[in-house]
């Protein structure tokens, strides 16, 4: 089966791979590019570990194909911060002590980064919800919720 | 090594440790840099990937590899022939029959075979070639089920010694704890409750699957790196499987994303080892959520008979419990520990609890957070507080009135030192929460849990650099914090800034023996040795600054960072700081470090109550949480918000436990629900904010008084909820998890 030349953007840096017919955007991110910012919880949809944005969209990169991701921009947790100046949600998140291990941290930033933008002042209910793909087994969300409130108020303010 | 006295602890003037530093490995977790066991790879590596049972239990009778070993890209293929068989050592030889199956297939999902290829399309393919004859025969997946006549045995060898003849051979072992006499403290009760009470088995649902990456040369040097609890527990196990020198196997642990207990054994990485060997490549394994799940974890399941006597005013007269855990398809459930601690927190005169450990076809159980514990404190709590109620009693009072305190024999056996069981208990009944009012379909749960924490042993290896900062070498996995905690202690001690150390994870070559993060003992244990470890580098600069001034050593004490001339000395010179002394280390004597290795005795017990509102739906007996509170006792909080992530965490693997995850067999004794979407872990939209209260009862036995905090937040949600989950649907629950349709039967039995 031949391979497919995919054309596309990461983080806004032009990119281009080959890649199977059958292999998901979460398979090429970390084994053809190298990109393993993104996470593999469970490969099927349930856990957001692989969470990035397609055009402004949140999707599980594992359940995108790498073929689908021609054309389109595509935004990881690696091109989160800018330089060396983390997103607010970024430092928010260290502040609040709102990881543990930190294996979902990077698709909760990704989905909490896509909230932000849609809702800047999201309840702590619509905050749950929008985040309620995203699983956490260490912290119990209390603190990943506060982080997430306070970076829209601190953002609010700045803008 | 401890402080010589309470008060000591209690004046303890601290300036980094309390405080809520920024954690050290923050940065590289929020950008993606941090590397998981999945992270990892090596120049020239293979795909390993694994071919499982479909039967739940079934004979081996052959596996034909011929095919799979012909697939162009396929390099090595892997079965229980290539192990050299255990003979001497049950325990590993179980873990290596569970890592690859030998005779039989125990479980739905057990390993038979493994290939190496160079791509995961070919490693499929290859698995999809392996030919394995089974045999199929009767499994049994249920405690209960297991220990009757007539069920299918899982291993013809039967149990232990303990275990009293004629019992059933799928009965491992049997334990037993108490004083005193059953029978006469039951007969000066008022009321003697007798329930039965069955959770189902859960999985740990760290979010990380097991990863690792292997390589082994001809001459037996090999390397692995792996997500782990414990790098020196996978170096002795892998070296004893492989049949090589534990020195001449390297461990390095990534970043681990979450075990709880379960990445505390190994499920790949010998069977990596052996796949590297055989085809002389690296070899990555990667499970599946799947494999995971039907594989790996999960805890015991639990059958557990209670009989309690209690006199009208509310005092226990006598508790016993029979406990049957299922541990899986091999020996070792945590049913000790459940029959240890199933009444730790109570002082009681007459108290017996019996254990039975029993092997079933399902995963072999791995340590869940306080493994054992939450089973047997659900029982207990919720029979208490169905005591407590039926007189009318306030269950608070009734627990603060039965409490475990400073010298009661605990039945498990030792006397309390200071405990802060009762604290928590007060400091409960003093809380908002508690006197809040409810509203209908609402109920209020309390419980209390125990964890009896741990020591082990421990290496830490601190060194001075020639600016006159620190690194700090520990050899446990940081699974929520350590090395910021770690740092903490560190600065503290040499009175220098957090910022000014690193604490790293070393691998198994940079250190001796270091016992796995299990046991809430890394704060405790790792922490006093980073102490010691710094203490030994102070000693060491007041020599060199002795040396510098030609005053005797004896005559310098350290303070704020620095040496400083004492006694008849004093203010003789002015201070040489840590910095100044480093600069000089080169001249008088060569670099400084301290060490220290220890198994500290002394972890301290610990204690916690958690109060929970529940509202059940009574049309579709959903249980929504409303509002949950966690007071537990940390000692001495090193880094308070990685204290209460603890509470948080524990309580809402708890909240799952109880009303959610639940491991489902269908009647072929296959796993039903082995995903995420039928496995429901809690998520942010199930739940409030869960609210901490931290106290700080010292433990004698730490530098500074801490206690780990880590497990004790599991034991007491279970009961807690039940409790309140029983008061707002006006029935006594008895079954985890208290799911929709089970509630609902429930009310409508009712």
């Amino acid at each position: 089966m031949s391979k497919i030349h995919v054309t596309t953007s990461i983080n806004g840096d032009p990119t281009e791979y080959l890649c199977d017919p059958e292999e998901t955007l979460l398979d090429v991110l970390r084994d053809r590019l190298g990109m393993t910012g993104s996470k593999e919880g469970c490969g099927t949809g349930d856990c957001g570990a692989c969470s990035v944005t397609m055009d402004g969209r949140l999707v599980c990169s594992c359940l995108v194909l790498g073929a689908e991701a021609d054309g389109a921009r595509i935004d990881t947790i690696e091109g989160m911060a800018e330089g060396d100046k983390l997103h607010p949600l970024q430092r928010k998140f260290i502040e609040h002590a709102a990881l543990q291990c930190g294996i979902c941290t990077p698709g909760i930033l990704v989905a909490a980064k896509s909230l932000l933008e849609r809702n800047p002042d999201p309840t702590e209910e619509e905050a749950r919800y929008w985040l309620a793909g995203n699983l956490c087994r260490c912290t119990g969300y209390d603190k990943i919720i506060r982080a997430v409130l306070d970076t829209a108020a601190e953002m609010r303010e700045a803008s | 090594m401890a402080l010589d006295s309470k008060q000591q602890l209690d004046t303890l003037d601290f300036k980094v440790v309390g405080t809520r530093p920024l954690r050290p490995d923050g940065i590289d977790k929020v950008t993606g840099r941090a590397r998981f066991g999945a992270d990892i790879t090596a120049p020239g590596m293979l795909v390993g990937l694994v071919l499982r049972s479909p039967h739940a239990h079934a004979r081996i009778k052959s596996i034909d590899t011929s095919a799979a070993q012909a697939i162009d890209g396929v390099h090595a293929v892997v079965t229980s022939a290539d192990f050299e068989k255990i003979t001497d050592d049950d325990f590993t030889a179980d873990i290596l029959d569970n890592c690859m199956a030998g005779e039989k297939a125990l479980y739905d999902g057990h390993a038979v075979a493994a290939v190496a290829a160079s791509s995961g399309a070919i490693a499929r393919r290859a698995l999809k070639a392996i030919k394995v004859d089974y045999e199929v025969i009767d499994h049994v997946t249920d405690v209960d089920e297991a220990i009757k006549p007539g069920a299918p045995v899982l291993h013809a060898a039967g149990g232990n010694e303990s275990v009293p003849e004629c019992s059933s051979p799928n009965i491992m072992a049997r334990y037993e704890f108490g004083h005193g006499d059953i029978d006469a403290g039951l007969s000066q009760a008022d009321r003697v409750l007798e329930r039965t009470y069955r959770t189902e088995a859960t999985h740990q649902g760290y979010i990380e699957p097991h990863a690792c990456l292997a390589q082994i040369g001809q001459d037996g040097q090999a390397d692995l790196w792996c997500c782990t609890q414990g790098h020196y527990m996978v170096r002795n196990t892998c070296a004893a499987i492989m049949g090589i020198d534990q020195g001449q196997l390297r461990v390095t642990a990534s970043e681990i994303g979450g075990g709880f207990g379960g990445k505390t054994t190994v499920f790949l990485e010998p069977v990596a080892l052996m796949l590297a060997k055989k085809s002389s490549r690296p070899v990555k394994m990667v499970m599946s959520r799947s494999e995971v799940l039907r594989a790996t974890g999960p805890t015991a399941s639990s059958s557990v008979d209670i009989r309690i006597g209690m006199t009208k005013d509310g005092r226990i007269t006598a508790a016993f419990a029979e406990l049957r855990y299922q541990g899986g398809a091999y020996a070792g459930s945590p049913v000790e520990f459940g029959a240890m601690s199933a009444f730790a927190p109570y002082d009681l005169e007459h108290v017996k609890t019996v254990g039975w450990d029993i092997v079933t076809n399902r995963p072999k159980q791995a340590a869940y957070r306080a493994p054992g514990a939450p089973m047997a404190a659900y029982a207990v709590e919720s029979a208490i507080d169905e005591l407590a109620k039926g007189f009318g009693l306030d269950p608070l009072e009734v627990r603060l009135k039965n409490a475990a305190r400073e010298g009661t024999v605990a039945s498990y056996g030792p006397t309390y030192p200071a405990i802060g069981l009762e604290a928590t208990l007060r400091k409960a009944k003093d809380h908002p929460h508690w006197t809040a009012p409810l509203g209908e379909n609402q109920g209020r749960g309390v419980a209390c849990g125990f964890w009896f924490n741990f020591g082990g042993d421990t290496c830490v290896s601190l060194n001075i650099t020639p600016d006159g900062t620190a690194t700090v070498s520990e050899g446990n996995p940081d699974i929520g914090g350590s090395r910021a905690s770690m740092s903490m202690m560190a600065a503290e001690e040499l009175g220098i800034p957090y910022e000014k150390v690193r604490t790293i994870v070393a691998d198994t070559g940079s250190l001796g023996q270091n016992e796995v993060t299990d046991g809430s003992r890394v704060t405790f244990a790792v922490g006093l040795a980073t102490i010691e470890a710094a203490r030994a580098a102070k000693r060491e600069m007041c020599k060199r600054a002795a040396m510098t001034w030609g005053i005797d050593e004896e005559a310098v004490e350290w303070k704020d960072g620095a040496a400083h001339p004492a006694g008849p000395n004093a203010g003789s010179h002015p201070p040489l700081t840590l910095a100044e002394i480093a600069a000089t280390a080169s001249n008088t004597g060569g670099p400084i470090a301290g060490h220290h290795e220890a198994n500290p005795e002394g972890a301290g017990v610990s204690f916690a109550t958690h109060m929970v509102d529940t509202e059940v739906d009574p049309d579709t007996g959903a249980v929504k949480i409303l509002r949950y509170t966690v007071f537990q006792d940390a000692g001495k909080a090193v880094h308070p918000d990685y204290v209460e992530g603890q509470f948080q965490g524990g309580a809402v693997q708890g909240i799952g436990w109880a009303l959610n995850e639940e491991y489902i067999y269908g009647e072929d004794g296959i796993l039903q629900n082995a995903g995420f979407l039928d496995y429901r872990i809690p998520v942010a939209s199930d739940l409030p904010m869960i609210d901490t209260v931290i106290l700080e009862i010292p433990n004698p036995g730490h530098p500074y008084g801490v206690r780990g905090v880590g497990e004790t937040s599991i034991v007491p949600p279970l009961a807690a909820i039940a409790n309140a989950v029983s008061e707002a649907a006006g029935v006594r629950m008895t079954q985890l998890p208290m799911s929709p349709p089970k509630v609902l039967a429930a009310t409508q039995a009712d």
